[in-house]
C-alpha cells in the first residue's frame, strides 16, 4: 500500500520533470547557432531553396508556435520526422534503444560484480595487504574517466592483443534471425550461442570502459559501509553462534551495508548511461549515444529532442526503480 | 577440570605495553553461576570476549589459556574454535537494541544456527524457538517470530536474545551486563528470567556486572576484577560476610543500600586505589600513575 502510494507520487513528479526537460531542450537547441537547413543543402543553393525547405519543416514559424505543434504531436505519440533521414523520430530512437539498454545493463552488471567482489575481498582481508591492494586498484579505476578506459582497452585488447572486437555491435557478415533489437537477449533465447558469443565479444570492451569507474565507486562505498557494519553488536553476536566469517559478512553484514550503495548505484547508473554517448562513438556501437552525436552534428532538431526526452525518461525511471528497491529492502521504510 | 577454565590470561592492544588483562585466572564449573565484578574499564567484558572468541582485532593474547569443556580454545585454528564455542557457549549481550539484525525477522535469527550449524530441520528449529519464546514469557510468540526488531520494545528484545542464547542448549552462557541498558523496572524481571532459565536448563553462567546487589541475588561465586587483575575470587556468601581484599571491602562499602538510601555512599578511598595500583605495577614491572 505504502509502496503503491510512493510509486504514484513518483510517477506524478516524473511527468513534471519530463515536461521541464522538454521545454529546456526545445528552446536551447533553437538558441544555439547552427541551422539544419544549411546543413542539408548543397553549396550554391538559392535563397528561395532555403526558404522553401524552411517552410517545409515548419521552421519559419515562431519558436513558441513550433513548440506547441511539437508538444501536440508528442502527446499524440508523434515525435516528428528526422530532418536528415526523413524517418519518424520515434522509429529511429526506439530502433537504437535496445542496443544502448543492453550495453548499459551489461556494464551495470559487470560493475556490481567487480565492485561487490572488491568490497567483499577487501572486507574479508581488512587490515591486511589485500585490502591495501584493493584500495589502490579502486583509486586507479576512479581517477581515469570512462572514455580513457575505452582507449586503453582498445589499445590492449584490440591492438596489442586482439582478442575482442573493437567496433560495431555484431560482425556484419553474420545472418541475424532477430525480430527485436535486443540482440544479446534474443540470441540467448534462441539458443544461438555462436551469435551470442560474437555479440558479447563486441560489447565487452565498451561495457568494461563504461563500468570501471562505477565498479570502483561501488567497491569503495560498499567496503566502507561493510567495515562499519562489521563492528556492530549483532555481527559480533553471530560470530559466537559458530558461523564462519564468510557467513557473517554475507548474511549478517551485507544486507544492512548494501543500502547506501544501492542509492549511489542508482545515481551513478544514470551517469553511466550518459557515458554511453562517447563510448558508443569510440567503439562505433550503433546505439542511442551514437545517434545523438550524429543528430547534434547535423542539427537534426526533432531527433535531438526525441533522444533527450528518452534519456530523461530513462533517468527518472532508474531513480524510481532505486527508490522502490530501497523501500523493499529496508523493512523500517516499508512500514512508513 | 571445571567446564570453563581461564588460566593466566593476559591481553594487550597490539603494539602497546600496558596490559588490558593481567594473568587473569578464573573458572566456572558445570551449572555454576559466577559473577565477574569490577568497575568500568576493569576488563570484565574483555574476559567474556576472550572466552567467546570475539576479541576486537586490535587486541592480542599475550599469554594464557582458555579451556572450554576440556579443549584449549586459544590453541585451535579460528574456525574450529568458533564451532566449539557456537556449540557449547552463548552470549547474552549488553544492549538489546543493537544486538539483533535490523533487516531480518526474529524467527530466523533464532533458528538459523540450529538449521545451518546443528543440522536440525526447519520445523523442529521453529517449534524449539516458539517454546523458548514462551519460556521467556513472550505473549504471541508466533507473531514475534515474524516481526522485525524495530517493532519490539527493548525488554522484548532482551527476552528474545535470552531465548536465542539458550536455543542450542549451551553448557555455558556469558551474560555481559544484560540489564544495564534496560529500564529499572524491566531489569528485575530480566534478572529473574535469566536466573530461572539457568536453573531449569542447568547452564553454567558467567555473569558480568558492576552491580553487587545483583551478585548477591543471582550468583554463587564471584571474581572481583580491578585494572585487569583478579583481586578476589570467593564464594558469594564468604565475600559478603568478609571480603578479603582491601579493594573488595571498599567496593562493598561503596554499594548503595536500599535500607539506607541517604548518606551511605562511600567512594573507594584513595589509599586503597593507590595500594591496588602498586599491586598492578608490581605485576607489570611498570608504574601506571
Amino acid at each position: 500500500m505504502q509502496l503503491l502510494r510512493t510509486f504514484l507520487m513518483r510517477l506524478a513528479t516524473t511527468a513534471v520533470t519530463l515536461a521541464g526537460v522538454a521545454i529546456i531542450v526545445f528552446f536551447v537547441i533553437r538558441v544555439v547557432p547552427g541551422n539544419p537547413i544549411a546543413m542539408m543543402l548543397p553549396p550554391g543553393a538559392t535563397e528561395a531553396d532555403v526558404a522553401r525547405l524552411t517552410a517545409l519543416y515548419g521552421l519559419d514559424k515562431s519558436i513558441p508556435s513550433q513548440f506547441l505543434i511539437w508538444v501536440q504531436g508528442v502527446l499524440g505519440g508523434d515525435f516528428g520526422t528526422s530532418i536528415t533521414t526523413r524517418q519518424p523520430v520515434l522509429d529511429l530512437v526506439l530502433g537504437r534503444l535496445p542496443a544502448t539498454l543492453e550495453l548499459s545493463i551489461m556494464a551495470l552488471v559487470i560493475a556490481v560484480i567487480l565492485g561487490g567482489a572488491a568490497a567483499l575481498i577487501g572486507t574479508r582481508g581488512r587490515g591486511t595487504r589485500r585490502e591495501g591492494a584493493i584500495d589502490v586498484a579502486n583509486g586507479m579505476a576512479l581517477s581515469v574517466p570512462d572514455f580513457l578506459w575505452g582507449l586503453i582497452l582498445i589499445l590492449l585488447f584490440g591492438v596489442l592483443w586482439p582478442v575482442f572486437h573493437i567496433s560495431g555491435r555484431v560482425t556484419p557478415s553474420l545472418e541475424l534471425p532477430f525480430t527485436t533489437g535486443f540482440y544479446l537477449f534474443e540470441s540467448l533465447a534462441r539458443l544461438r550461442f555462436d551469435l551470442w558469443l560474437d555479440i558479447v565479444s563486441h560489447m565487452l570492451l565498451p561495457a568494461l570502459a563504461l563500468c570501471i569507474p562505477l565498479a570502483a565507486i561501488i567497491g569503495q562505498l560498499l567496503k566502507q559501509s561493510l567495515k562499519e557494519t562489521m563492528h556492530l553488536d549483532y555481527v559480533t553476536l553471530s560470530r559466537t553462534k559458530g558461523y564462519g566469517e564468510n557467513h557473517v559478512i554475507l548474511r549478517e553484514a551485507l544486507p544492512n551495508a548494501v543500502l547506501p550503495t544501492l542509492t549511489l548505484v542508482g545515481v551513478q547508473f544514470t551517469f553511466l548511461i550518459g557515458g554511453t554517448v562517447i563510448i558508443e562513438r569510440l567503439f562505433s556501437y550503433e546505439g542511442l549515444g551514437n545517434l545523438a552525436i550524429d543528430a547534434v552534428i547535423n542539427r537534426d532538431l526533432p531527433l535531438i529532442q526525441g533522444i533527450v526526452l528518452l534519456f530523461a525518461a530513462i533517468f527518472t525511471g532508474v531513480n524510481l526503480l532505486v527508490d522502490l528497491t530501497y523501500a523493499a529492502l529496508n523493512p523500517r521504510l516499508r512500514h512508513g | 577440570m571445571p567446564f570453563l577454565q581461564v588460566s593466566n590470561l593476559s591481553l594487550r592492544i597490539i603494539g602497546e605495553t600496558p596490559r588490558l588483562l593481567r594473568s587473569v585466572s578464573l573458572s566456572v564449573g558445570a551449572g555454576e553461576v559466577r559473577a565477574l565484578v569490577g568497575e568500568s574499564g576493569a576488563g570484565k567484558s574483555m574476559i567474556g570476549k576472550a572466552i567467546l572468541g570475539i576479541l576486537p582485532r586490535a587486541v592480542e593474547v599475550v599469554e594464557g589459556e582458555v579451556w572450554l569443556d576440556g579443549q584449549n580454545l586459544l590453541a585451535m585454528p579460528p574456525m574450529a574454535r568458533r564451532r566449539i564455542i557456537g556449540a557449547k557457549a552463548a552470549l547474552i549481550p549488553q544492549d538489546p537494541l543493537t544486538a539483533l539484525n535490523p533487516s531480518r525477522r526474529i524467527g530466523p535469527q533464532i533458528t538459523d544456527r540450529l538449521v545451518h550449524i546443528l543440522g536440525w530441520d526447519r520445523a523442529r528449529a521453529e517449534s524449539r524457538a516458539l517454546a523458548l519464546l514462551e519460556e521467556v514469557q513472550i505473549t504471541d510468540p508466533a507473531r514475534v517470530m515474524r516481526a522485525y526488531p524495530h517493532e519490539l520494545s527493548g525488554g522484548m528484545r532482551q527476552r528474545i536474545l535470552i531465548a536465542s542464547a539458550f536455543a542450542a542448549e549451551p553448557k555455558l552462557i556469558v551474560a555481559d551486563e544484560p540489564t544495564t541498558a534496560l529500564d529499572v523496572t524491566v531489569q528485575k524481571q530480566i534478572l529473574r528470567l535469566i536466573k530461572g532459565m539457568q536453573e531449569r536448563h542447568g547452564t553454567a553462567l558467567l555473569f558480568v556486572t558492576h552491580d553487587l546487589g545483583v551478585v548477591s541475588k543471582v550468583c554463587q561465586s564471584l571474581s572481583v576484577l580491578y585494572a585487569g587483575m583478579v583481586v578476589e575470587d570467593a564464594p558469594v556468601r564468604d565475600f559478603f560476610a568478609a571480603p578479603r581484599h582491601a579493594y573488595s571491602r571498599a567496593l562493598l562499602a561503596a554499594t548503595p543500600k536500599y535500607t539506607d538510601p541517604e548518606g551511605s555512599l562511600t567512594p573507594v578511598p584513595q589509599t586503597v586505589m593507590d595500594a591496588v595500583r602498586a599491586e598492578v605495577a608490581a605485576a607489570d614491572g611498570v608504574w601506571h600513575g
